[in-house]
């Protein structure tokens, strides 16, 4: 046992420096037209060795240190206690979830502009998650190409505002249902496909789009992207400091009230977080529909489901369309918030982090989505100093998660339909 | 009602099912039995379309079913169950139940979305018929369980209920009463031969407990590695010397 450690601690140790000599240890400098290749400083060298010696010591004493995070839940004094009945669970959350929606109205008119827009940002995220979660969470599909419907959303507007002058509420629906249909019609080839495969697959289709739309460029302006996409409006009531549309008003005007372009950031804030509590209720209300029972039979025992005659395709298509369509729905909402889209915007790491805030949150639960989105878009913010470990940072709080909680930080407990007593 | 014609089955080397024909006709409770390895199994993977047969023909109702998806024939109105039980393990009791009648229930998204009153309507009605099948099977009390959580004989009572939700022509029975007490086998004996007299449900049952299947089949098919080995009433199998060897043999 002993040995075993040993090897397989000094063969860790080894691949480190593999690894990390040729990147760290060398640096490209380049002296003219020529690049020369120096060797780093010795102080670089040094960390390299001794990032080595950390590797080797965690892998020698893995078990114990293992060990010694399992039983850091103990130390959670929620951890262990006994799970509510569902009635009472059910009030608690809604009530819960009831005074957090009420408290997003009213808190944007007391924070800075800053926070307003970052409060946006994650409810652009909230949505994106819910949706994933159905896919992810609700129909067990690994999904890695979940940003390509948010691009298709978001591009939707942007083309028709551009060519067509589309304003933002009519795009908002025709880009949702636009990436409901490419989830249609992606899905359908890919669905066959299982667990690895179809990540794998999924994870190509959204590399795909974001070269289409980068190579497109007399559509969609390849990597420059796409500007003055408008904001949305009030009623016909524009928040601008001048009206750009012909026939609308502006807000401030009408109102009388002295023109502040905050108005403008917190009406977008005000929209996304209604356009996240819509589709948090819209999912919450398909999870109790056949469809969502659906979803879940097939995902605890696919033969079962099918020799009752579910389709699998069928059932797996729908929750991808699903899915799809509210990230077109959050794709909207990004290009108006931004202003401005572009290819960059839509690259893997999207999916990712949407990806991380679904298994954070434990998959399924609504709640727990809600509070991991709220951590993955804050925190990095919050520890700003740090920029340049982000990822590192990001990486390390997931392993850590997956060994201390590795169900989430909610985990799902399911919403029964109850067969009441009859007399 | 059903047909099958000379159905054979072959993985790689094996000739798992080799030639089998039966016949099941309304209002008839037909035993499939030979010993273990037989192929009997592997019969009802070909009946419910989860193996396409290497040969022959399945006709239900007078069409040809082999090779046909699995879930388009369970919607034909031919139902099974499965040797080792297979039930929704973290769904409730009365959510298993609903899941098997979803056809029967509204798929427009929107009216359900909307909670329309023909949407409720088909709820109640799929709530309804959940609770009978569940009071039939007495396991009404359950409803709220997990079921996962049930005893063993309830799983296997809960899988016929599934069953029956969905309204079956014929329903295919992967030896049922395996695991069950005496006792259990008893009710299981009357619950099935109640199927076919008070629902007018055609059964294909394949059981080793010899007492239940001499009990209730109309008709008894053996297979033996395969093979069809001899067909006829209980009365017949019970004389007929190649099955007696057959069976000898293997004890
Ligand atoms: N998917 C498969 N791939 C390869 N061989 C299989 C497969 N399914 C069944 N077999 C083989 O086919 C033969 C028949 O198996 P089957 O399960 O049909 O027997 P059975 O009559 O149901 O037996 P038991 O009474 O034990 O349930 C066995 O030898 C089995 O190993
Ligand atoms: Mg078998």
């Amino acid at each position: 046992m002993a040995a075993h450690n040993l090897k397989h601690a000094l063969f860790c140790a080894i691949v480190t420096l593999i690894v990390a000599y040729p990147i760290l240890g060398f640096n490209l400098v380049s002296s003219g037209t020529d690049i020369i290749l120096e060797g780093a400083t010795t102080q670089t060298v040094i960390s390299v060795l001794l990032a080595a010696v950390v590797v080797f010591l965690f892998q020698l004493f893995r078990d114990n240190i293992m060990a010694l995070l399992g039983k850091a839940p103990a130390l959670n004094p929620l951890a262990n206690r006994q799970p509510m009945e569902q009635s009472k669970r059910l009030k608690l959350e809604s009530t819960i979830l009831t005074l957090i929606i009420i408290g997003a109205l009213f808190w944007p008119f007391f924070v800075s502009r800053g926070s307003v827009d970052l409060a946006t940002l994650v409810l652009i995220y909230i949505m994106l998650a819910l949706g994933l979660n159905v896919v992810v969470g609700l129909a067990g599909l690994l999904d890695l190409g979940y940003v390509a419907f948010y691009a298709v959303g978001a591009y939707t507007f942007a083309l028709l505002s551009q060519y067509y002058g589309v304003s933002f509420w009519f795009a908002l629906p025709i880009g949702a249902l636009l990436a409901a249909l490419f989830g249609l019609v992606l899905g359908f080839p890919v669905l066959r496909l299982r667990g690895d495969y179809l990540a794998i697959v999924t994870l190509g289709f959204g590399e795909i789009i974001r070269i289409l739309l980068n190579n497109m460029t007399s559509l969609t302006g390849g990597p420059n992207g796409i500007g003055g996409i408008p904001d949305p409006t009030l009623f016909g009531m524009e928040f601008g400091r001048r009206v750009k549309e012909e026939g609308n008003t502006s807000f401030h005007e009408t109102f009388g009230i002295a023109y502040s372009s905050e108005h403008k950031i917190i009406f977008l804030y005000l929209i996304a977080l209604v356009l996240a509590v819509f589709t948090a209720l819209v999912i919450r209300r398909l999870m109790r529909m056949p469809v969502g029972r659906a979803w879940e039979a097939l995902r605890e025992d696919e033969i079962a489901a099918r020799s009752l005659g579910l389709s699998r395709t069928s059932v797996k298509l729908s929750a991808f369309t699903i899915g799809a369509f509210f990230a077109g729905f959050a794709g909207t909402v990004f290009a108006s918030k931004q202003g401005f889209i572009s290819p960059e915007s839509f690259v893997f790491l999207e999916s990712a982090i949407v990806l991380a805030i679904v298994v954070l949150g434990g998959m399924g639960s609504q709640l727990g989505v809600i509070l991991a989105a709220i951590a993955v878009t804050i925190l990095p913010e919050l520890a700003r100093e740090f920029s340049e470990y982000r990822m590192l940072i990001f990486g390390a709080a997931m392993v850590l998660m997956m060994v201390w909680r590795p169900q989430g930080l909610m985990p799902m407990r399911r919403i029964h339909i109850e067969l009441e007593k009859q007399e | 009602m059903l047909e099958v014609q000379n159905l054979s089955m072959r993985f790689g080397g094996l000739l798992a099912v080799d030639q089998v024909s039966l016949d099941v006709q309304e209002h008839e409770i037909v035993s499939i039995i030979g010993p273990n390895g037989a192929g009997k199994t592997t019969v009802f993977n070909c009946m419910s379309g989860f193996y396409k047969p290497t040969s022959g023909k399945i006709l239900f109702e007078g069409h040809e079913v082999q090779g046909k998806p699995d879930f388009r024939i369970s919607r034909l109105g031919m139902v099974r169950t499965f040797q080792h039980v297979r039930l929704f393990n973290r769904m409730t009791v009365v959510e298993n139940l609903l899941v098997a009648q979803h056809r029967h229930l509204n798929t427009n998204l929107i009216s359900g979305l909307l909670k329309t009153p023909s949407y409720r309507e088909r709820e109640q009605k799929s709530l309804d018929r959940a609770s009978y099948w569940l009071d039939r099977v007495g396991l009404l009390d359950l409803a709220n369980r997990d079921a996962g959580n049930l005893a063993y004989g309830q799983q296997r009572r809960l899988e016929i209920a599934r069953c029956m939700v969905t309204e079956p022509k014929l329903l295919m029975l992967d030896e049922p009463a395996a695991g069950l007490n005496p006792a259990e086998t008893r009710d299981l004996n009357q619950l099935i031969v109640s199927l076919k007299e008070d629902y007018n449900v055609s059964v294909v049952l394949i059981e080793h407990d010899m007492s239940l299947v001499m009990d209730i089949s109309d008709r008894i098919n053996v297979i033996n590695q395969g093979r069809p080995l001899a067909s006829g009433t209980p009365d017949e199998i019970r004389n007929n010397d190649d099955v007696i060897k057959a069976y000898l043999g293997e004890a």
